[in-house]
């Protein structure tokens, strides 16, 4: 187990380093212009282009460049997102700043999408495994096929037309619009009401993804031996199911949700454009359009941070979950 | 596992009784079709994809002798209302530009132009997209698979490992920042030698989507290499790049037909939403992500801007993903329902 995870450790921190480059190379190297114009932006006077080549050193060799972002990666007092280079020109605040300030929107959003789409999605799974080919199986399949294939901005659209502007229209209790009103705090914005909709429409596909495979592992996993054994010796039926068969069928979706949630943790960027909510996703985006590289360089490898660290946490649970995996 | 039963594999036992008294051989595509014709679902997406595709083949058609407008063709005048609010849906022609026309079928758009010429200029943007890109991803998906499962080794680690860290990035991030890199300025990037357009599009998208595919033939392959057959081929002489293009290729193409058309529905969903967040394709270019993009500010007023690009987007998924679904069942019976 020490082993493994000092292997796996070594890996996360190669993909990182993979991620700091191909993030410095496409966004500082890539795009044809000056990098020190782009990072100051269109509208500003020659000293302070040289104030952001300055601080980039972007005169400096590429590997000295390159070695002052990848500085402000490491977990380290005073490294970390350091404000000598992860500053933003375009509205002249320290990324980090921004980051953390808004990271708590992300969370909210990531994690009530997760919570929904697995009260939705394995109940589904469970539901279409066990009575097979009922009207039931039928009914979660169509709905799983239904949200493997909607879009997530076309949802939002969707939901937002009907829910907050027809319904309101109707004079009918309606759905909040999008955004977070100035003013209005995080913890008001949730008893508002204003995630119920980001929350089910990002958790509708993941919902779908995860009843189907729910469905696939449960089937296959009834097929088993030990589950032929477990009947066998007199257990009940809902005991077999719902202690030997789930048990097995449920662990690559742990596997799978740790990565999905990781990977939401670092900016859910349709859902919170769509809902205009001023989360992480919404600043990388801002980022990227207008060329502001250094917050895009904090911002992307904060993303890859957490989608590694999630898969590692993945991987650890897995040897708790599944007793047949042994890790050497 | 053997979904693309090689020759001289034992016949599906059912369809031998179903033959009645007397038994008559069937070939695997014989095999195959019998099981995938009974899919009415996979069958209904089939043919939408032939629509559709017909749709977007013939839209220029359509455009110049039916309607007499192109997908960029503003009339500000007579599709915008006095509030300068697109006009909806209709069937009745209408006048434009002093002569009398066909209607505006979906409604117009901001600028006052025929949302159902740009849906379907639409169609051809998504299907060139998805398909160079799911091209260009099963190209290198099936390369390094096929590598990786024939040398196995540490050839086989350190491509799997590359295909760990592919799977471990960022992918929509690093998309849109290489889109925004060379796509938002004339120039393009790399001094000029990549150049806005779909055809980046379709190269960046189809860059991050070959792993899963590549995973899964490097475990068919892990198993082919074993079979007798690759061993004949062997004792007779043939090198290793005849045995994995003569005889190992031919025998993974079922998974590559089906992994293909499951990836297509995720690339179309791909670069719909690389244009609805505004790097995708080209301003000029129709496409149903930057469509949805530009209704979002007004869809209140004007639903039909929102509603028909998203719809047929959401119709062109459903289908590849019914095909998809019916072509694993038929060619792979071990993972049917």
């Amino acid at each position: 187990m020490g082993r493994y995870l000092i292997r796996r450790t070594l890996f996360l921190i190669l993909v990182l380093w993979i991620v700091s480059v191909l993030t410095f190379l496409i966004f500082v190297k890539l795009p044809a212009g000056d990098p020190a114009r782009r990072a100051a932006g269109t509208r500003t006077t020659e000293a302070q282009v040289e104030e952001a080549r300055e601080r980039l050193g972007l005169n400096d060799p590429i590997w000295v460049q390159y070695t002052r972002f990848a500085k402000g990666l490491v977990p380290w007092p005073g490294w970390f997102l350091n404000e000598q280079v992860y500053y933003s020109f375009k509205n002249f605040v320290p990324v980090k700043e921004e980051i953390f300030g808004r990271i708590p929107v992300t969370i909210t959003l990531a994690v009530g999408a997760g919570a929904t789409w697995l009260l939705v999605g394995i109940p589904i799974g469970i539901i279409s495994a066990i009575r097979r080919r009922s009207l039931a199986d039928r009914a979660g399949m169509l709905f799983a096929l239904f949200g493997v294939s909607a879009p997530v901005f076309w949802l939002g659209l969707l939901f937002l037309y009907i829910f907050w502007f027809k319904f309101q229209q109707m004079g009918w209790p309606h759905a909040p619009g999008s955004g977070i009103p100035t003013g209005e705090n995080l913890f008001e914005a949730v008893l508002a009401g204003r995630f119920v909709m980001p929350w089910i429409v990002l958790a509708l596909s993941f919902a779908a993804l995860y009843s189907r495979m729910t469905r696939g592992n449960l089937i296959e996993t009834m097929g088993e031996d030990y589950i032929r054994t477990a009947r066998a010796k007199g257990l009940s039926e809902r005991r077999v199911i719902f202690k030997h068969g789930l048990r097995a069928a449920l662990t690559p979706v742990v596997t799978m949700f740790g990565m999905d949630l990781g990977l939401l943790l670092g900016g859910a960027i349709i859902t919170e454009t769509v809902f205009n909510l001023p989360g992480v996703g919404q600043y990388t985006l801002n980022a990227i359009k207008t060329s502001d590289f250094p917050a895009v360089m904090g911002v992307t490898v904060f993303a890859a941070f957490f989608v590694v660290v999630a898969n590692l946490v993945v991987d650890v649970m897995y040897a708790a979950l599944d007793p047949r995996v042994r890790y050497s | 596992m053997s979904s693309a039963a090689a020759p001289g594999d034992v016949l599906d036992p059912t369809s031998v009784t179903t033959a009645g008294t007397q038994i008559e051989g069937r070939t695997p595509w014989q095999l195959f079709w019998r099981r995938f014709r009974q899919d009415k679902f996979a069958i209904a997406g089939c043919v939408f994809i032939v629509l559709m595709t017909l749709l977007a083949i013939s839209a220029p058609w359509i455009a110049d002798n039916l309607l007499h407008r192109g997908p960029n063709n503003l009339f500000i005048y007579d599709s915008l209302d006095e509030y300068g609010l697109p006009i909806g849906p209709t069937f009745e022609k209408m006048e434009l530009e002093g002569e009398l026309q066909h209607g505006f079928w979906f409604g117009a758009d901001q600028a006052g132009r025929d949302l159902f010429i740009r849906v379907i200029y639409g169609a051809r943007t998504s299907l060139f997209v998805a398909l160079v890109a799911t091209g260009i991803a099963t190209i290198i998906g099936v390369t390094i698979g096929m590598i990786a499962g024939f040398y196995r080794g540490k050839i086989d680690t350190f491509l799997m490992r590359l295909t760990d860290v592919v799977l471990s990035l960022p992918i929509l991030l690093l998309a849109l920042g290489l889109s925004a890199a060379c796509g938002l300025q004339k120039e393009g990037c790399l001094g000029g030698l990549i150049r806005p357009g779909l055809l980046l599009v379709s190269y960046i998208i189809g860059l991050f989507s070959w792993p899963y595919i590549a995973r899964i033939i490097r475990g068919q392959v892990f198993s082919l290499r074993e079979k007798e057959f690759v061993e004949a081929a062997r004792a007779q002489g043939a090198s290793n790049l005849r045995i994995m293009t003569r005889e190992i290729l031919p025998n993974v193409i079922a998974p590559i037909i089906v992994y293909t058309t499951l990836i297509i529905p995720i690339n179309v969903i791909f670069e719909a939403a690389l244009s609805f967040l505004g790097v995708g394709v080209p301003a000029t270019t129709p496409s149903w992500g930057r469509m949805l993009s530009e209704a979002s500010a007004i869809f209140e007023a004007a639903w039909w801007m929102m509603f028909f690009p998203g719809f047929f987007l959401f119709m062109t998924t459903l289908a590849f993903n019914l095909a998809g679904d019916g072509l694993r069942d038929a060619l792979d019976p071990k993972t049917a329902k």
